[in-house]
């Protein structure tokens, strides 16, 4: 494949306003959306505001929306597009504008901030800590995580009602209550913190209707509503409204299993 | 720095004026609209055949295939079903159709399913239609409140949905008889509920309750190795809940009009052995 002329439509501006501008750029074969851009800031837009920062997919950095769908750019090939296609590429459209495809994500560290950390099992000192591998299987998965909030980005709960940034922790978070739930040595339990409760009463667990985009958009792959928003929903139910689990923990008071 | 749109001052979601102004509600290029749009049309089209039939209280039974909608059959006003699932627990004054007092429970369970809620809310609710395009609603309150905070008792319907998967079990054996009821023999209708059957169980036990009863709620695998294993085992089913539940879909209905067809006389049933 050799290079071409690509049409592209970057948006530019600020919380003041801003809209799309058109740009023709040489395309060479094998880039990304990421290199495109670059090649917009060495050539025709050299104040272009844009975050990045690894280039592999690895950082987190460079989430924007490319022809309407939350990505990440380094790992959006051009091949992808149809040459003739007008490429989109805005910031992402859930948090505020900075300026041109960055924006503030401070939402998201102050929702990290609200989940409980892991709590260290009494009687262990760090290094002392011993695990099966598959009993950690389930909270590495979640540990691939980049945070580039892409998940965030899309979900409809705070992307189309700014109303429930308050009550909702989003996927990124409740898949980090999820994280730390799975745990093997989390010792919330025994320290009075019921992570289930608080995440259907304090993170918004209840808010998830499962519409799975979180996991269309996760660029590392991780199965974010079947492996830890569903399991956290069942296991919320098992603390709030399953009478049976209820009786079972009055009558049988045992450790957890 | 400010060219072209400027914010809209008094919009929410994406127009909220903190967010980039940007007039289109979204951006996408693909068809989007396509899942959504198919999903709807098929879940419509069950709902239409399936109320027809349910209410329909005729041509449910043929020798010796009898539709899964009208099994077990617990009213008096059943056919006659020799050695069938028939048991007259609720008597003589159930006037309706006997089909309905069974059918609530598989239907509580698909409803109530992880994925067709997910089916449902993008396709009938547009909740949302598709990722990244906006839904309709001004407010939006998800499972947190009634009616839908009732989507928790999942895991009872798959309780109730399990004794019902074992009479169509017990139906599938029934379906080896012959017209006389001698078993040993075997026609195209007995490798319809076998298919049936089978997909039935496994779009059953793949049910994120489920995964989370036989396992998923321990802490510790390392101490429960049974049970680790069905969870892994359910696991593998529980990946393709989406393909299993459209594919039993397909295949209750399926095996409802092979009865129907072989009931009414539109075609006999050809025999194998």
């Amino acid at each position: 494949m050799s290079g071409y002329e690509a049409r592209f439509a970057v948006w530019r501006g600020d919380a003041d306003g801003g809209g799309l501008e058109d740009f023709r750029v040489e395309v060479h074969e094998g880039e990304v959306v990421l290199d495109v851009v670059h090649r917009l800031q060495a050539t025709q837009a050299p104040d272009l505001a844009v975050r990045w920062n690894c280039k592999a997919g690895k950082c987190g950095s460079c989430s924007a929306e490319i022809n309407g769908r939350p990505r990440l750019m380094c790992m959006t090939r051009m091949s992808v597009f149809d040459r003739e296609e007008t490429v989109t590429v805005t910031p992402l459209r859930a948090f505020p504008v900075v300026r041109d495809l960055v924006t503030d994500v401070g939402f998201n560290y102050r929702k990290a901030r609200e989940i409980p950390a892991f709590v260290p099992p009494a009687g262990l000192a760090p290094g002392e800590y011993r695990m099966m591998q598959r009993d950690v299987d389930r909270s590495q998965e979640f540990r691939k995580c980049i945070e580039c909030f892409l998940c965030q980005d899309t979900c409809h709960v705070v992307r189309d009602h700014e109303e429930n940034r308050t009550a909702f922790a989003g996927p990124r978070f409740l898949m980090r209550v999820a994280e730390l739930d799975m745990h093997p040595l989390d010792a919330a339990g025994e320290s009075g913190l019921d992570r289930r409760r608080t995440a259907q009463e304090e993170h918004g667990l209840g808010y998830c209707n499962i519409t799975k985009c979180c996991t269309e958009v996760c660029p590392e792959g991780i199965r974010i509503t079947d492996n830890a928003l569903v399991p956290l929903k069942e296991r919320a139910v098992d603390s709030k409204y399953d009478p049976l689990v209820w009786l079972g923990s009055r009558i049988r008071r045992r450790p957890s299993p | 720095m400010a060219t072209g749109t400027e914010p809209h001052p008094q919009r929410g979601g994406v127009h909220n004026p903190t967010r980039a102004a940007i007039t289109a509600r979204h951006l996408r290029t693909d068809r989007w609209w396509l899942a959504p749009a198919a999903t709807a049309a098929g879940l419509l089209a069950f709902v239409v055949y399936s109320t027809w039939r349910a209410f329909a209280d005729t041509d449910y039974y043929a020798a010796p295939y009898v539709s899964p909608f009208y099994s077990p059959c617990l009213a008096e006003n059943c056919r006659s079903m020799p050695h069938g699932p028939n048991a007259d627990l609720f008597g003589s004054w159930w006037g309706i159709s006997p089909a309905v007092i069974v059918l609530i429970f598989p239907l509580g369970f698909r409803l109530t399913c992880y994925y067709y809620r997910k089916a449902y809310y993008r396709g009938f609710w547009a909740s949302p239609p598709a990722c990244a395009v906006p839904e309709p609603h001004r407010r939006y309150t998800g499972e947190t409140r009634f009616p839908l905070i009732l989507q928790n008792i999942h895991r009872y319907f798959f309780y109730a949905a399990l004794p019902v998967a074992g009479v169509l079990t017990y139906d599938t054996v029934l379906a080896f008889r012959d017209e006389d009821h001698a078993f040993g023999h075997m026609g195209l209708g007995s490798l319809v509920f076998l298919v049936n059957i089978v997909l039935i169980w496994a779009y059953t036990l793949s049910c994120h309750s489920c995964r989370h009863i036989v396992g998923g709620k321990l802490r510790h695998f390392s101490r429960h190795p049974v049970r680790y294993r069905m969870w892994r085992v359910v696991g593998r089913l529980n990946a393709r809940h989406m393909l299993l539940a459209w594919a039993s879909l397909l295949s209750v209905a399926l095996a409802d009009f092979y009865v129907y067809l072989v009931a009414s006389g539109v075609f006999d049933d050809p025999r194998f052995f």
